[in-house]
C-alpha cells in the first residue's frame, strides 16, 4: 500500500512546481499593487470596457476558429478513420506534420503567402483578379488560428471515430437505418466526446495567442493574449497583466464547465 | 432451355433463402467456396465449424454487409444481391450485441422502429411487448451498460425481433455468456423461434449448442460444406473424418473394408453394418467414446492399457493404448485404474465406416 501512494509523490511534486505555484503568484500579483499590498485596483482596471472590449474581441475571434476548425476537422477526421488501413497511417503523419515545424515559422510562412506582393495575390493578379487585401485584418488571424490548431481538432475527434465498435454502425444498418441515420443517431452522438475535446483544444489556444495576431493581425492589433504580454514585456506592470490573466483564466474555466456530461469520457481519452 | 441453377417455383415456395454457386473472395483469398444451401421457413439452421471456416462470412453476406464474388442469393426466389442491409428482411443478433451505449434500452429497441418511421404509440406498445417476451417488464429507461451480460442479449435478441424480420441471423451470441446463463439462453431461443415461427440462422463453433437447438446443422471447414443434415444424422452418420471429429470427441481410425458388414481395422476384423462401399478399400471408421463398452481383458475384442482417466460428472473419460498402438478414448461410469489392462467391446451398430474422400 505504502509503495503505491509513494509513486504518486513525483505526479504531487508535479502538480506543484509547475501548477499550484505559478497559479498562486498570477494570483499574488493580481490582488497586490507594486508595493505588495492587496488591492482590488488592477481587477477594477481590468474590467473596464475597453479591456472588456478586447477580451470580447478575442473570444469571438476563437469562437470563430473554433468552428472553422470544427467544420473542417471532423469530416477530415471521419475520412481518416474510413481510409483503407494500407493509407490510414500516411494520412494521420501528413496531418500531424505541420506540427513538426516550428510555430512561429509556420505562421512567418502565411505572412508571405498573404502579402500585398505575395504568392497568393500573385496569383489573382496572374488570374486578372484583383488582390485581396486579408493580411492584418480579422480573418488573417482566423485563418492562422485554424491553419495552427486544426491537427487539434481532428486528433480527437479521429480518436473517438477509431474506438468506436464498427458493430454498432451496422446495427444501426441491420435495423433499418440508412447511412445519414445511422450516422445522425449512433456516430455523431457517439463522437461528442471527441467534438468536446478538440473544441477545447482548440479554442484554449486560440483565445490565448499572442503570435499569430501580431504576426498577421499587425503591431497595432490587440487580443487578450497581446495585452498581457504587452503588460510583462513591454511595460512591466505585472500586477495589471496579472489580473487580466485571472480574468482570462475565469473566462477558460467557465467555457470548461459547459458541457460537463462530457468531461469524464474526454478526461480519459485525452491523455 | 434447362438452366441448372433455376430454382423450381415449388423450391420457391417451400425455400427462403437459396444460396446457389456461392464464392467469396478478400482479395486473393477463398473465403467460402461454391457455397450451395437452401434454407427453409420456420427452419432453425445453424452453421457450424471452427473459426475461419466462412461461417461468419456468410452470415454477414445474408445480412448484406459482404458482397459476394460469385453466385446468387435469392431471397423468397428474388436476388437480394444489390438489395442495401436496411432494406432487407432480415435482421442480425451481433457477437458482442452492438447494443447502442448512449440510449436507454427502450431507445435501443425502439431504434428499429424509428428508422421505419412507425408511429411512437405503436412502437410503445411493441416495445412492451417485446420486453414481456424476454421478462424485462420495466427495463425501458436502464441505460444499456447498467445490464448483465444475459440481459444485454435479450435486449439485443428483441431488438433484431422488433421489425419483424422473415429471418433472424445470430453471430454466435451466447458466446460471451457463462455455460448456465448459454444452457437457459439456448431453451429461450428455442421457445422464441417456435412461437414467432420465424427461420433463425445460426452461427456457433460450439457443437453442444449446434446439436441441442437445430432442426438442421451445416458443418463447414474451410469455406465449404462438409456435411448438411439433422443433428442426429450429423452425430451418428459424420460424411468424413473431419465432421466426425468436430461433432464431439471420436475415435477415428484408418482402416480397410474387406466386403459388405466386415471391416478391418486396430489389427483384426469387426463385423459392421455397413454395406455398398466395395472390397477391399481404403476407409476411416469411426467409434465415439460412449459406444465402447469396457470389460475385463480376456473378454475384449481388443486389448489395452489405460492411460489416463479423467471424471467428468457423470462418467470417467479414459484413453487406452490398444496393441497395434492406437490411443482410444472412451466413456465408462467405472473407474479403471491407471496402467490396469482392460478389454473393449464394439457392437457393429457402433462402428461408423466412411469412405475416404478422393485424396
Amino acid at each position: 500500500m505504502m509503495g503505491r501512494r509513494g509513486l504518486m509523490y513525483p505526479y504531487h511534486l508535479w502538480m506543484l512546481l509547475f501548477t499550484v505555484v505559478p497559479l498562486g503568484l498570477i494570483l499574488y500579483f493580481a490582488l497586490t499593487d507594486k508595493t505588495g499590498a492587496f488591492t482590488l485596483a488592477n481587477i477594477r482596471q481590468a474590467a473596464q470596457p475597453v479591456y472588456l472590449g478586447v477580451l470580447w474581441h478575442s473570444v469571438w475571434l476563437a469562437l470563430l476558429a473554433t468552428g472553422v476548425c470544427l467544420l473542417l476537422g471532423y469530416p477530415m477526421a471521419y475520412i481518416l478513420v474510413s481510409s483503407p488501413i494500407k493509407y490510414r497511417n500516411m494520412l494521420v503523419v501528413l496531418t500531424v506534420i505541420p506540427m513538426w515545424m516550428n510555430f512561429l515559422l509556420r505562421t512567418y510562412a502565411w505572412l508571405t503567402l498573404l502579402e500585398r506582393n505575395g504568392l497568393i495575390n500573385g496569383v489573382l493578379r496572374w488570374l486578372g483578379l484583383p488582390a485581396l487585401q486579408i493580411l492584418y485584418t480579422d480573418y488573417a488571424v482566423i485563418l492562422g488560428m485554424v491553419y495552427n490548431f486544426l491537427p487539434f481538432m481532428i486528433l480527437p475527434i479521429y480518436s473517438v471515430l477509431m474506438k468506436m465498435d464498427k458493430s454498432l454502425l451496422e446495427a444501426a444498418e441491420d435495423l433499418g437505418a440508412d447511412s445519414f441515420t445511422a450516422f445522425r443517431r449512433v456516430t455523431l452522438p457517439l463522437s461528442l466526446p471527441g467534438v468536446y475535446a478538440g473544441v477545447l483544444m482548440v479554442f484554449m489556444p486560440a483565445v490565448t495567442t499572442f503570435v499569430i495576431s501580431r504576426l498577421l493581425g499587425g503591431g497595432q492589433y490587440m487580443l487578450i493574449g497581446n495585452l498581457i504580454e504587452q503588460q510583462f514585456l513591454s511595460i512591466g506592470n505585472w500586477n495589471f497583466g496579472s489580473a487580466v490573466s485571472v480574468l482570462m483564466l475565469i473566462i477558460i474555466l467557465l467555457t470548461m464547465l459547459v458541457p460537463g456530461k462530457y468531461r469524464e469520457e474526454e478526461g480519459g481519452m485525452l491523455i | 432451355m434447362s438452366d441448372p441453377n433455376n430454382i423450381s417455383l415449388a423450391a420457391k415456395a417451400a425455400n427462403i433463402i437459396d444460396i446457389v454457386d456461392l464464392t467469396k473472395k478478400f482479395d486473393d483469398h477463398i473465403v467460402l467456396d461454391g457455397i450451395n444451401l437452401s434454407i427453409k421457413k420456420n427452419e432453425f439452421i445453424t452453421l457450424l465449424g471452427p473459426s475461419g471456416c466462412g461461417k461468419t462470412t456468410l452470415l454477414r453476406i445474408l445480412a448484406g454487409f459482404e458482397q459476394i464474388t460469385d453466385g446468387r442469393i435469392l431471397f423468397e426466389g428474388n436476388d437480394i444481391k444489390n438489395v442495401p442491409p436496411y432494406k432487407r428482411q432480415v435482421n442480425t443478433v451481433f457477437q458482442k450485441h452492438a447494443l447502442f451505449p448512449h440510449m436507454t434500452v427502450y431507445e435501443n429497441i425502439a431504434f428499429g422502429p424509428r428508422a421505419h418511421k412507425r408511429p411512437e404509440n405503436e412502437i410503445k406498445e411493441r416495445v412492451q411487448e417485446m420486453l414481456r417476451m424476454v421478462n424485462l417488464e420495466g427495463f425501458d429507461n436502464r441505460p444499456v451498460s447498467s445490464l448483465s451480460g444475459g440481459q444485454q442479449q435479450r435486449i439485443a435478441i428483441v431488438r433484431a425481433l422488433i421489425n419483424e424480420p422473415k429471418v433472424l441471423l445470430l453471430d454466435e451470441p451466447l458466446s460471451a455468456l457463462d455455460l448456465k446463463l448459454r444452457k437457459g439462453m439456448q431453451t429461450e431461443l428455442k421457445r422464441i423461434q417456435k412461437q414467432l415461427g420465424l427461420t433463425f440462422i445460426y452461427v456457433t463453433h460450439d457443437q453442444g449448442e449446434a446439436l441441442n437447438m437445430s432442426d438442421r446443422i451445416v458443418v463447414m471447414n474451410g469455406g465449404r460444406i462438409q456435411q448438411t443434415g439433422t443433428p442426429v444424422d450429423i452425430y451418428n452418420e459424420p460424411k468424413n473424418p473431419f465432421v466426425a471429429d468436430f461433432i464431439g470427441d471420436s475415435n477415428i481410425l484408418p482402416g480397410r473394408m474387406i466386403r459388405d458388414n466386415c471391416c478391418f481395422f486396430a489389427g483384426r476384423e469387426f463385423n459392421c453394418v455397413d454395406k455398398g462401399i466395395g472390397c477391399d478399400v481404403a476407409v476411416d471408421v469411426v467409434i465415439r467414446p460412449e459406444d465402447i463398452k469396457l470389460t475385463a481383458p480376456e473378454k475384449g475384442m481388443l486389448v489395452g492399457t489405460v492411460g489416463t482417466v479423467t471424471f467428468k460428472g457423470v462418467h470417467y473419460e479414459m484413453t487406452v493404448r490398444s496393441e497395434d498402438g492406437f490411443e482410444w478414448t472412451a466413456q465408462s461410469t467405472q473407474m479403471s485404474a491407471v496402467g490396469s489392462r482392460v478389454g473393449m467391446c464394439i457392437g457393429p451398430d457402433e462402428i461408423h465406416v466412411m469412405p475416404r474422400e478422393n485424396v
